[in-house]
């Protein structure tokens, strides 16, 4: 189910706030973010977020490709190393 | 055999489901296609004038989005989610399931045929290993 066109879309007024200060003062500075459910408005556009992905801060560089999106799509929560492969941890084992 | 727009050849078979042989055109947009041409949906696609499948042809390429226009519009979407790097892009690379899906047991239409992996024990095994990808 998709989010209501009525409601618009969500941003967390805290970070609209700190997208709205850096508009104003034309600065580019990285904005350091943990609201990974925040959409992605035509705003946002040019500037520079660290986006948490629950352990360190990814910086994402926000095109005009990516509006529409949440800022959580660009910083991915996991990691996969590979398969099969054996760690110095199982060498241990041994 | 009839052609309605380049390579499409339906059969013979009633136009409703003859059209549905195009890229894009399912059973809704066949009846919707062939009430707007006032055409009998039982015809065989066989039997139609071609006054018809020209109008046929220009129905489906002016109002919708077929064949390869559609094809295009598709994988163009997927490249703009890859390009974007965002989390649905990692995963059209990867070819792994986009939505959300269970990948510990089946996604064998995306993952394909299964391949085992090993465990590779061993300093010297793993050096090959390395080498070898």
């Amino acid at each position: 189910m998709t989010r209501s066109i009525k409601k618009g879309p969500y941003v967390e007024a805290h970070l609209m706030k700190k997208v709205e200060a850096l508009k104003v003062s034309g600065a580019k500075r990285p904005i350091k973010t943990w609201s990974r459910r925040s959409m992605i408005l035509p705003d946002f556009v040019g500037h520079t977020f660290n986006v948490h992905n629950g352990k360190v801060f990814t910086s994402v560089f926000v095109t005009e490709n990516m509006v529409g999106h949440r800022l959580g799509e660009f910083a991915p929560t996991r990691t996969f190393r590979r398969h099969g492969s054996a760690t110095d941890k199982t060498a241990a084992l041994k | 055999m009839p052609r309605v727009i380049g390579v499409d050849i339906p059969g013979k078979k009633r136009v409703e489901y003859a059209l549905q042989y195009m890229y894009g055109v399912g059973p809704t947009r066949a009846k919707e296609v062939v009430a707007k041409l006032k055409i009998d949906p039982a015809t065989k696609a066989d039997d139609l004038t071609s006054e018809q499948i020209v109008a046929l042809a220009k129905i489906l390429q002016e109002d919708y989005r077929v064949e390869g226009d559609l094809r295009r519009e598709v994988s163009g979407n997927i490249r703009r989610l890859i390009a974007v790097n965002c989390y649905r892009g990692i995963r059209h690379r990867r070819g792994l399931p986009v939505r959300g899906q269970r990948t510990s047991t089946n996604a064998r239409t995306r993952k394909g045929p299964r391949k085992t992996v090993g465990a590779v024990r061993g300093k010297e095994a793993r050096s090959v290993a390395k080498a070898g990808k």
